[in-house]
């Protein structure tokens, strides 16, 4: 277990020190200078050149990765190029919105999903079954920014409930904040719901065939007790490693969503930094989204020790 | 978290409440007495700020939040695009244009409670104009050989060269008069004169600003508590935040097409207003064929301006004949000098040696004006049998890269903001590599006098030279359109500098 997890780790290390590397190259080949866009049409060639040796970015590559890396080992993440303060404060702002919008469109989806797909198996050829069915190629197809409007033209614009963008801030109240995610989750827990539903389906119907459901039925047990002791918790790990998956998705994805509901998330964040060629913050943002898919399937990981004993037994 | 608010959940409950009673029928037309007395303000713009210092960076959006509210000039500039005393009381240039002698305001305190004097003022510019200066204007400051300071009211500038425009250019947001102990920190707590002080920054979102009660000028203190500045970058969301009350105003709404969404709105209204922003597509006139003026006036006349405007900005729009707007002084209508006529066009064009066309890219940023224009323009030129191919090119990084900076494209088109900017055809290097003696001569001259009716006469004559040799293709003045609440007043309709000026805006009872 422990070697298991060291082994982890160690992997962990690896993979986000190449992404970082990665990243800082890319960023470096992209055309566009941070300093000239700060300075606009009218600065002379005296005072970008002030501003590029103010900003360090007169230095060679390599000696800025290694401040860069060794300003992390210190857990100092920089300062952003163009807004001039420290990014770790920036990621933790944007991450007390991007996390709970991610959340809330989990819970959703899964509400939504799981209900749906167990139902859809159990009773094929069912009203479920062509609901599931109906409700999971809708919600893939229409595009998340479609929902995002619509929703915005009937709950804000036509019947004022909603606001119609924005985030008054956690400190504003608990319920005004959570109110301006409700949208913005419903929007993007659609094409997740959708897949979801797809995938609890197709495990709850594969789980149905192998032989100790058929055993358990033989036995005599309720076709109801057969789902839920039975084939439910056996199908739960695909759908389990579906919504890991989807967790980390959903954080990254979300540009979209913010972008249409102007919420100051991670994924705005991101996007503009790369338009103003922060490199600063890209790189932290593409590491911490790294560092989250990895943490992600670690947890995914051990949810199935959980589980499943016959895995508890395997390790 | 930290503390749960009532008056949020008395908003939301009051939305429910608003909602029902709407979704009833029932009508609701009295607002409520809160509302009336209302002393806040949510301000809507597209883009968000990269700071809010706009002595280090260039982006309009910085001035549009601190300039006039929390940071103030020496001189400023109002509403028609004259300037006017601020912090300086008074002025004198001497008979030789070289010592400008201010006289400067007493008592003023910066926002921390520091003294503006003339110390603080001679730091400010010297600030801007020293070796280390990161100014994105420092070029305005570049004629001023010393500063002095007799007592702390007095401040004198000796010029090395009679600078007409200086006095024009102090009123700039990027001239604003900074504190020598909290210039550091502008970028991020921006400190200054101004009737508004700075509050917070909720990075993405808002910036927020609230009444500055020590302010010096008492006749221009702020009517408001508060204002919030909000970003909203989707024109659909800038749409659905003024409808359903999120935000008072927006003054300068990104999407024309969106404009009559508003008409059957009772409570907000719409202007239509002039802004310093040109759009023009600049052409490299050191390539060919784009070196030959006949070839870049038979481009000029295979263009129909208002058909461009019509296509781009719903026909929101002013066309020009040179790089000048009609706020700017001396303007002069110069759209008659090559106006749209295909034959003469190909005429042109075979004169040239072009008689069957030729093919070019045009490198065309995202922001929407600029491939709806791209566009039609491609269809005209397509009229005289000009190939126009057209490349997306990403704003600000790779279009201030490839069109700025290495000068490798044969035509581009994007807004130019800067007001009375018609001297980047006389810089060397711009991107246009645009080469005139009699039109560099004529800048020149603008300098060296102070007097505007002179100013004037050259600046037509500017107009006269850039009409007939189109070193970029003129095409149309941007509006401003603003769409905010019936019942507030005092708003810029127009905007002689890109600004939100807030000192005089307040609610009508």
């Amino acid at each position: 277990m422990i070697a298991l997890l060291a082994r982890r780790f160690a992997g962990l290390i690896l993979t986000l020190v190449i992404v970082s590397l990665l990243i800082f190259t890319v960023m470096d080949l992209l055309p566009g200078d941070p300093a000239s866009i700060m300075l606009g049409t009218s600065a002379s060639p005296e005072t970008l050149a002030a501003l590029r040796h103010e900003l360090g970015l007169d230095q060679p590559l390599v000696l800025r990765y290694g401040q860069w890396l060794a300003g992390l080992l210190s857990g100092n993440l920089g300062n952003s190029l163009t807004y001039g303060v420290p990014v770790a404060g920036l990621i933790v702002e944007r991450l007390a919105v991007t996390l709970p919008l991610a959340l809330m469109a989990i819970v959703l989806s899964v509400s939504i999903a799981l209900p749906l797909g167990v139902l859809a198996a159990s009773r094929r050829g069912g009203v479920f079954a062509i609901i599931a069915t109906l409700f999971s190629q809708i919600s893939i197809a229409v595009p998340v920014f479609w929902v995002a409007l619509l929703l915005i033209i009937l709950f804000s614009t036509r019947l004022g409930l909603m606001p119609a963008g924005g985030f008054p801030g956690w400190n504003e109240g608990f319920l005004s904040a959570l109110q301006a995610l409700v949208m913005p989750a419903i929007a993007l827990a659609m094409p997740q719901a959708g897949v979801l539903t797809r995938v609890a389906r197709s495990a709850v119907l594969e789980t149905m065939h192998e032989d100790f459901a058929r055993t358990a039925v033989a036995k005599g047990l309720s076709s109801g007790a057969v789902l839920r002791r039975h084939i439910v918790p056996n199908a739960l790990i695909p759908i389990l490693t579906m919504i890991g998956l989807q967790f980390t998705f959903l954080v990254a994805g979300a540009v979209l969503v913010e972008n249409v509901f102007n919420l100051p998330g991670l994924g705005r964040l991101a996007l503009q930094a790369l338009s103003q060629r922060d490199a600063i913050v890209m790189q932290d943002v593409v590491l911490f989204f790294a560092g989250l898919v990895i943490v992600m399937n670690f947890i995914v990981d051990l949810s199935y020790l959980v589980i499943d004993p016959r895995m508890r037994k395997a390790v | 978290m930290n503390k749960v608010s009532f008056a949020s959940s008395a908003r939301f409950i009051s939305r429910l409440s608003l909602g029902a009673a709407l979704s009833a029928g029932l009508m609701m037309t009295a607002m409520t007495p809160a509302e009336a007395a209302k002393t806040t303000l949510n301000l809507g713009m597209s883009v968000e700020p990269t700071g809010l210092d706009p002595t280090i960076a260039a982006p309009v959006a910085i001035g549009q939040v601190t300039w006039q509210n929390v940071f103030e000039g020496l001189v400023t500039i109002d509403q028609t695009g004259k300037v006017q005393p601020q912090l300086a009381k008074s002025w004198e240039i001497s008979a030789d244009g070289l010592t400008y002698t201010f006289k400067l305001r007493t008592g003023v305190k910066f926002h921390d409670g520091e003294a503006f004097d003339a110390a603080a003022a001679k730091f400010a510019l010297d600030r801007a104009r020293g070796a280390n200066s990161v100014n994105p204007q420092k070029r305005f400051f570049a004629s001023i050989a010393s500063i002095e300071t007799p007592d702390a009211e007095t401040l004198v500038l000796h010029l090395s060269a009679p600078t007409g425009s200086l006095i024009y250019w102090l009123g700039w947001p990027a001239s604003i008069m900074v504190a020598p102990k909290s210039a550091e920190n502008d970028k991020v707590t921006p400190i200054g004169t101004g009737p508004f002080k700075f509050a917070s920054w909720m990075k993405g979102d808002r910036v927020e600003l609230v009444r500055n009660g020590d302010y010096w000028n008492k006749e221009a203190s702020a009517k408001l508590d508060k204002v919030t500045f909000r970003f909203i970058a989707d024109p659909q969301a800038q749409a659905a935040a003024l409808k359903s009350g999120d935000l008072d105003a927006f003054p300068e709404f990104a999407a024309p097409e969106l404009m009559s969404s508003f008409d059957g709105e009772t409570r907000l209204i719409t202007k239509v207003g002039n802004t310093e922003l040109k759009v023009v597509a600049g052409m490299n006139n050191a390539k060919k064929p784009f070196d030959d003026k006949r070839v870049r006036q038979a481009l000029m006349m295979a263009i129909d301006r208002q058909t461009v405007i019509d296509g781009a900005w719903s026909g929101l729009g002013t066309p020009i004949g040179s790089h000048y707007t009609p706020n700017d002084p001396g303007y002069k209508d110069m759209t008659g000098v090559l106006p749209y006529d295909v034959e003469k066009a190909k005429a042109l064009l075979a004169e040239a040696g072009y008689p069957n066309g030729f093919t070019f890219t045009i490198k065309s940023p995202q922001m929407a004006y600029a491939p709806r224009s791209a566009q039609v323009m491609q269809a005209m030129f397509a009229e005289i049998g000009v190939t126009m191919n057209i490349e997306p090119t990403e704003f600000p990084a790779k279009w201030v890269q490839d069109v700025m900076k290495d000068r490798n494209f044969d035509m581009t088109i994007v807004a130019h903001a800067e007001p009375l900017d018609i001297d980047i055809y006389a810089r060397d290097p711009y991107y246009f590599n645009y080469r005139n003696p009699a039109f560099d001569a004529l800048m020149k001259k603008v300098q060296e006098t102070a007097d505007p009716a002179a100013q004037n006469a050259v600046y037509r004559e500017a107009q006269e030279i850039l009409a007939e040799d189109v070193p970029a293709l003129y095409l149309f003045v941007m509006p401003k359109l603003g769409v905010w609440d019936r019942k507030l007043k005092g708003l810029w309709e127009n905007e002689p500098i890109p600004s939100n000026v807030l000192s005089g805006v307040y609610w009508e009872e």
